[in-house]
């Protein structure tokens, strides 16, 4: 029997290339530059199988690709999948749930501590040949420490970030989610708040909601006027769950004192995004689960799922709105 | 009763100098000028205590001061006191332990996390207009959570930091010439010989007081020792690092980085080469720096000194020159 045809989206390492090779035909493809939407969309024809990291699978692509069963997301988030598309063409999504956790809450910690005690600013005075005195009294941060902090969205990397608060930093820890978590809060002795409370409350408020429609601009004009002036926000969820206008303007009237941004409305962000410009806002380029070996387990996990399926076996990480 | 005379060397809160105000008179250095040593020795020909930070006392300043009986550092380091000549003297020195370990701490896991997942970089990039899309693992890092970090010098700044990276999940071993087996319990560290600790720390902390033998600790050969994907933090005193050698091992790939908030000479010389290198997150001293507790830190400075003034004792007199 000819194996399946199948598509790798995205560099991955050699391993997994041989493992998917010894169950599948690999489309080639150059990963010697980035490969885009086009790309894929030129090759799907033949395709049973592929795997992405967020390329959009569409009714274009879907209309292209008829013979596709299942895309594999090698990152958690999903939302380039258009999920009624996909259903309609029968066509199984899978994700990579619980394997970023621990990074990602990680990279989370790094975005509050650095803005709060504005260590990308401060990097760029010494380097900069700006230290001239020992005096620093004009180079003081925020505490951590004993702070309060919201966390909006608590699903699993809500909870690691919730353990590194709570236990490593003794902050008290409140947060918002549709639904109550007894269980954490016991575990790490932290409290549910209703939105407006947890927004006014807190010294740090970090978003970990996934985007749909309902959080979508979950943070406006409204909410940002909620919060303390000597607050700062954490986003590492998704972009748009902010409204990045109202928190621009929020940042240029102080309304708010830092923000730390590691995903944004239009990524790559644009170069004449105002938040550039801003010595107390840190950005980093959607790395929050970057690191070689959390990588490398996602692409692994999307590989399996995607294999396990187009040979017949009971899929495992199907996005839920799939599942039953 | 006469009241004693003080001289205040660096910038204190106004409630603090108020307090001051109470029981002593006192003199202030105009911080819109240049500090230099002459200015300084104008100021203390007939004062009875100096609140300072980092000033050098020793027999060459303590004899333009013949009438001085307490130094009181506002920093929990105490190595610009030269213990002999001030034995020598009769002249007691105070430090404020305890109420910078919590900010101190903070700031070592943002170094930590910063140089580790390479935020800085990853946002002086980012503000560059250099994001390209498909470009993911340009700022891959290592992970921090179930990483093993080193602490050299285990006391209470130590202590604090390990208890964050419990938050983490980090496997924590130290050295430090005394064992601290509550300290083991309570935090899950493992004591271990300094060679270990250089061999196997992913993260080396740096945590010793300077002193004569702490002087140079970390050189060439511990440079060495120490794996070549791991990082070294310093946030104690900069001359507990031979900077030469870290340079060296920065530049020859014997680490991979460096998060340092303290050097050999501060603030740092322009054409230092540290400063041309992306893998090392360099501050200006700003361990303690937020201003709850530089504030905290001036009130025990303060409350140490006019008590050695008034009672002659203060449990905050550093211990080697406590009265047995």
């Amino acid at each position: 029997m000819a194996k399946p045809k199948v598509l790798i989206g995205y560099p991955v390492k050699d391993e997994i290339m041989e493992y998917v090779g010894e169950h599948c035909e690999i489309v080639p493809m150059d990963y010697s530059k980035a490969i885009t939407y086009d790309d894929i969309y030129e090759k799907i024809d033949d395709v049973e199988g592929a795997v992405v990291l967020i390329t959009p699978i569409d009714k274009k692509l879907l209309d292209k690709g008829r013979k596709l069963k299942v895309v594999s997301n090698i990152t958690v988030g999903y939302n380039n999948f258009d999920i009624d598309a996909m259903k309609e063409a029968g066509v199984l999504g899978t994700h990579s749930p619980g394997i970023l956790d621990d990074t990602v809450a990680d990279f989370v910690m790094g975005l509050l501590i650095s803005t709060a005690r504005r260590i990308t600013e401060l990097n760029s005075f010494v380097k900069g040949g700006s230290w001239k005195k020992i005096e620093n009294n004009h180079l003081m941060g925020l505490d951590v420490s004993g702070t309060r902090v919201g966390i909006i969205g608590m699903g699993r990397i809500g909870e690691e970030v919730a353990r590194r608060c709570s236990l490593g930093f003794k902050m008290e820890v409140s947060y918002h989610n549709r639904s109550r978590k007894v269980e954490v809060e016991k575990e790490f002795g932290i409290s549910y708040k209703p939105m407006d409370e947890l927004l006014s409350e807190s010294d740090f408020v970090i978003l970990l909601t996934p985007l749909t429609d309902k959080t979508h601009h979950l943070m406006g004009d409204r909410e940002f006027s909620l919060m303390k002036k000597n607050a700062i926000l954490i986003n590492a969820s998704r972009g748009p769950v902010v409204d990045e206008k109202a928190l621009i303007k929020a940042l240029h009237e102080k309304r708010i004192a830092g923000a730390g941004l590691d995903v944004f409305e239009k990524e790559p962000i644009e170069e004449d995004n105002p938040l550039l410009q801003m010595d107390n806002v840190v950005l980093s380029p959607h790395i929050a689960a970057g690191t070689q070996r959390t990588y490398d387990d996602l692409a692994w996990n999307a590989a399996r799922c995607m294999v396990r399926i187009l040979e017949g076996e009971e899929p495992v990480n199907v996005i839920p709105e799939m599942r039953g | 009763m006469k009241r004693p005379k003080i001289f205040i060397a660096n910038e204190i809160p106004k409630s603090v100098e108020e307090y001051i105000g109470q029981h002593c008179d006192y003199i202030m250095w105009d911080f819109s000028k240049r500090k230099t040593f002459q200015g300084i020795l104008d100021h203390i020909g007939d004062v009875d205590g100096i609140l300072e930070v980092g000033m050098k006392i020793d027999k060459n300043l303590l004899k333009h001061a013949p009438k001085l009986k307490v130094v009181s550092n506002i920093s929990v380091g105490y190595n610009n006191y030269n213990i002999e000549d001030m034995k020598a003297r009769g002249v007691l020195g105070t430090n404020t332990p305890g109420v910078l370990d919590n900010t101190v701490a903070d700031l070592i896991m943002g170094l930590i996390i910063s140089t580790g997942r390479r935020i800085v970089e990853a946002d002086a990039d980012t503000k560059a207009g250099n994001w390209k899309k498909g470009e993911m693992d340009k700022f891959f890092g290592k992970d921090i959570h179930h990483s093993t970090l080193g602490i050299i010098g285990m006391g209470r700044i130590g202590e604090a930091l390990a208890k964050r990276a419990n938050g983490f999940d980090m496997d924590i071993i130290y050295y430090n010439r005394t064992r601290k087996e509550d300290a083991e319990k309570r935090l899950g560290a493992r004591y271990m010989e300094m060679d270990q600790v250089l061999k196997n720390a992913d993260f080396l902390v740096v945590m010793t007081p300077l002193t004569e033998q702490t002087h140079h600790l970390i050189g060439e050969g511990e440079l060495k020792k120490m794996k070549d994907d791991a990082f070294l933090i310093n946030a104690s005193r900069g001359p507990v690092v031979d900077e030469g050698a870290l340079i060296e091992a920065l530049q020859k790939g014997w680490i991979a980085g460096a998060g340092l908030d303290v050097y050999e000479k501060e603030p740092i010389d322009k054409n230092n080469p540290l400063l041309q290198m992306k893998n090392v997150v360099t501050l200006p001293h700003i361990g303690s720096a937020t201003k709850k507790t530089r504030d905290e830190m001036g009130v025990v400075a303060a409350r140490a000194l006019v008590e050695v003034l008034e009672k002659g004792d203060s449990p905050y007199i550093v211990p080697e020159l406590r009265k047995s």
